[in-house]
């Protein structure tokens, strides 16, 4: 009889990433492995710190927008956002209501196009390739939103400070509304593929647990702690913009699986829905379109041309910029990922002495290394899709 | 039928030079290696919209190794330089490289300590393709123009 | 609950510690001095309700002593509550470590290092996290350039030297023995 020759195990040491298809970005981990089980995985961030904060330092208050809305690329329209309703608040700008709704009807329709990039690269990830294509072709029908709004795709730096940056084109009622038509029918398609389908289910149930308490010690308040049981939403808990006037849930999931992930965002997604139809209604095609204060948002070009007064305002604003009073400000948003907020501090002048961007899904991966240890390999490609980590938000 | 029927004898003439080129240039895979912002354009052309395979980029492989073509998608941080440089080194030749946006091209909008001002400080690059992002049809088209530039390579 | 009144119902489970209230338009502001803040946190944390740290971060007020000042956003779910905890730091000063309150405060208090080079005593783990590991300079500081010209560093020695990753395979390799 053959002897069995002596095996000795070991754990083996894996490195995933900066560059790997299924990391979502620049993100290293280096896996201690037992056979498929990862003991232990270490997280490395920072292969994309763009130093955007100190850049954003040398501009002045209305040039850092489109700086930071490429921070979280994913969600850009959420970021302007935040960070023109902290500049706002040191401000003091009384911003018309329609401005509000329309920020709010931009900032919902911004969510639905993040959660589709969510749902198709989560799905190509675990197998489901045609979700993927599914996913991205509706998201073409919201960038065409987004160009025929302001002429960009991804980053319209539409919302600004003191409002927008103009009025609604002719065709938006249009659009918006046979996008909001058409997407339900596909949102229940997708589901129809994913929701029970078996591979899916036993890929994603169970798998990557989180409890509430500790997606909240992690500080994740976001769809993670709500598909742990949350019912934290910043749109419900602090509300900003026009939000109390709106009629929708805060969608919740008890599990805090990876599964239960995906149901909230689901359900977010069509909340999402419910809530740009009504805006929708609210907003007339044409109207104010910034608040009524001459330092801080330009005069309209026609005025430029033909008024001697418009023009210096043009040319203040546009050359020296507007100045912030001195303080400090944190109004946060729900963006995408979670509570997402600009914290500003003014020195008086016409740049920023610093800002601070609080980084969701920085939070996120902080707490990757202690939801992973356990797993098996496939289930860190799961786990890492469903917290939905973008790395511009991340290294910032 | 077809157009057998009309040719007599069933042989075509090339050069082996026009023949390697027409077949590196219709067939470029390129390799996974989405940055920032920019990989979410680069997504969007690979999907049904502005289908990259119809010229020829049928997969993104996910191994250096079975790529020729890098596309660097958004910024380059210092920090990752160097694996920047090794998956280039990894690459087999004939290998090309697109740099694909503002900020892969010179830095973009970010001229600081944390970006590096160009790609092209670390890899040689064939084809810059500007925007921030580059609309997927600006893409297509850059890589069009790689696919010209490979058939005027000479061997 | 304005600045005040948590002043006012920290001092009773914080024997010792002088606060100090500040206005801001947005949510309430505490100054807290560097020796009370772990007590100030956990405090906050168990009897006031704030169990979630929202985010750490610093500022450098250059030409001002103290120079830095690091922030701390709190958020209560249960009572739809923020405030926001400053400490002044001097430079070259440190400030006690709160992951042991919240574990989300660690790799903050890693970014803050590595911007600002504000160290946190009791750290498990500071090292650098967004700038390469041997990178020099703190780089959110205020004397620190935005633009620097520096060539980029391509090169990244391998984990193991040669010798070693050889060395690695032999023992690894499985002890056969001859069939008899």
């Amino acid at each position: 009889m053959k002897p069995v020759p002596e095996l000795r195990t070991e754990t083996m040491t894996i490195n995933m990433g900066p560059q790997h298809p299924s990391t979502h970005g620049v993100l290293r981990l280096v896996l201690t492995l037992d056979g498929e089980v990862v003991q232990s995985a270490d997280v490395t961030v920072g292969y994309l710190h763009t130093g955007i904060e100190k850049t954003a330092e040398q501009k002045k208050w209305q040039q850092v927008v489109p700086l930071v809305e490429r921070m979280d690329y994913l969600d850009a329209q959420s970021n302007s956002l935040s960070y023109a309703l902290s500049v706002e608040k040191l401000l003091a700008l009384e911003i018309p209501a329609r401005v509000q709704d329309i920020r709010v009807l931009i900032a919902e329709l911004q969510r639905i196009a993040s959660h589709l990039v969510w749902l198709g690269t989560h799905a190509m990830e675990l197998g489901a390739v045609s979700v993927m294509l599914y996913c991205f072709r509706e998201r073409e029908l919201l960038l065409n939103i987004n160009e025929l709004v302001a002429g960009f795709r991804l980053f319209p730096s539409y919302i600004r400070v003191g409002g927008l940056r103009e009025d609604l084109p002719r065709g938006f009622h249009e659009a918006v509304t046979a996008f909001l038509d058409g997407f339900p029918p596909k949102l229940d398609e997708y589901e129809d593929l994913l929701t029970k389908n078996e591979i899916f289910v036993s890929r994603t149930q169970r798998v990557g647990v989180v409890t509430l308490q500790d997606a909240l010690g992690w500080g994740l308040v976001g769809p993670i702690a709500r598909a742990s049981g949350s019912t934290y939403d910043v749109r419900k808990a602090f509300p900003y913009l026009t939000y109390p006037s709106y009629d929708f849930n805060v969608p919740s999931a008890p599990d805090g699986d990876v599964y239960a992930r995906y149901q909230v965002r689901i359900q977010e997604m069509r909340e999402s829905v419910r809530i740009c139809r009504q805006a929708l209604q609210r907003v007339t095609p044409s109207g104010a379109w910034a608040a009524a204060d001459p330092r801080v948002v330009p005069p309209p070009k026609d005025k430029v041309y033909t008024e001697m007064e418009a023009l210096i305002q043009h040319f203040l604003i546009y050359s020296q910029g507007f100045t912030v009073p001195a303080g400090e400000a944190y109004v946060p948003v729900e963006g995408a990922r979670g509570e997402h907020g600009v914290y500003i501090v003014s020195d008086g002048t016409n740049r920023p002495w610093r800002i601070k961007m609080r980084p969701p899904s920085f939070l996120a991966c902080q707490a990757l290394s202690s939801v992973i240890a356990g797993s098996m390999i496939a289930d860190v490609i799961a786990v890492i899709g469903s917290s939905d980590v973008v790395m511009g938000d991340v290294d910032r | 039928m077809g157009f057998e029927s009309d040719i007599e004898v069933p042989v075509l003439t090339t050069s082996v030079e026009k023949m390697v080129q027409w077949a590196r240039r219709s067939a470029i895979w390129p390799v996974t290696f989405g940055l920032a912002c920019c990989a979410i354009e680069m997504m969007a052309m690979s999907c049904s919209r502005y289908d990259i395979a119809r010229f020829g980029a049928e997969v993104f492989r996910g191994s250096p190794r079975q790529a020729d073509l890098m596309i660097v998608a958004g910024r380059l941080s210092r920090k990752m330089a160097p694996a920047l440089r090794r998956i280039y080194d990894q690459m087999p030749e004939p290998k090309w490289v697109i740099s694909m946006g503002a900020c892969a091209s010179v830095g973009g909008v970010f001229d600081n300590y944390a970006v590096v001002q160009g790609v092209d400080q670390i890899v040689p690059v064939d084809v810059f393709v500007p925007g921030c992002p580059p609309r997927p049809e600006a893409l297509i088209y850059g890589i069009v123009q790689l696919q010209e530039k490979i058939s005027r390579t000479k061997m | 609950m304005d600045a005040p009144d948590i002043i006012a119902a920290l001092n009773p489970l914080v024997p010792g510690v002088s606060y100090e209230a500040a206005s801001t338009p947005d949510c309430a502001t505490v100054y807290v001095p560097v020796v009370g803040l772990v007590r100030t946190c956990g405090a906050l944390r168990d009897s006031l309700g704030f169990e979630v740290l929202v985010e750490l971060t610093a500022v450098d007020y250059l030409p001002r002593t103290p120079r830095f000042e690091v922030v701390y956003h709190l958020l209560s779910i249960a009572n739809r509550r923020r405030v926001r905890l400053k400490v002044r730091v001097e430079a070259g000063d440190g400030v006690p470590t709160v992951q042991g309150v919240w574990p989300s405060a660690g790799w903050p208090e890693r970014e803050v290092w590595d911007m600002f080079g504000i160290p946190f005593d009791g750290h498990p783990d500071l090292r650098r996290i967004l700038m390469p590991e041997e990178w020099e300079g703190h780089p959110l500081r205020k004397d620190y350039p935005v633009q620097i010209r520096k060539a980029t560093d391509t090169y990244e020695p391998l984990q193991v030297t040669e010798e070693a990753f050889r060395a690695n395979i032999e023992r690894d390799r499985f002890t056969r023995t001859k069939p008899s």
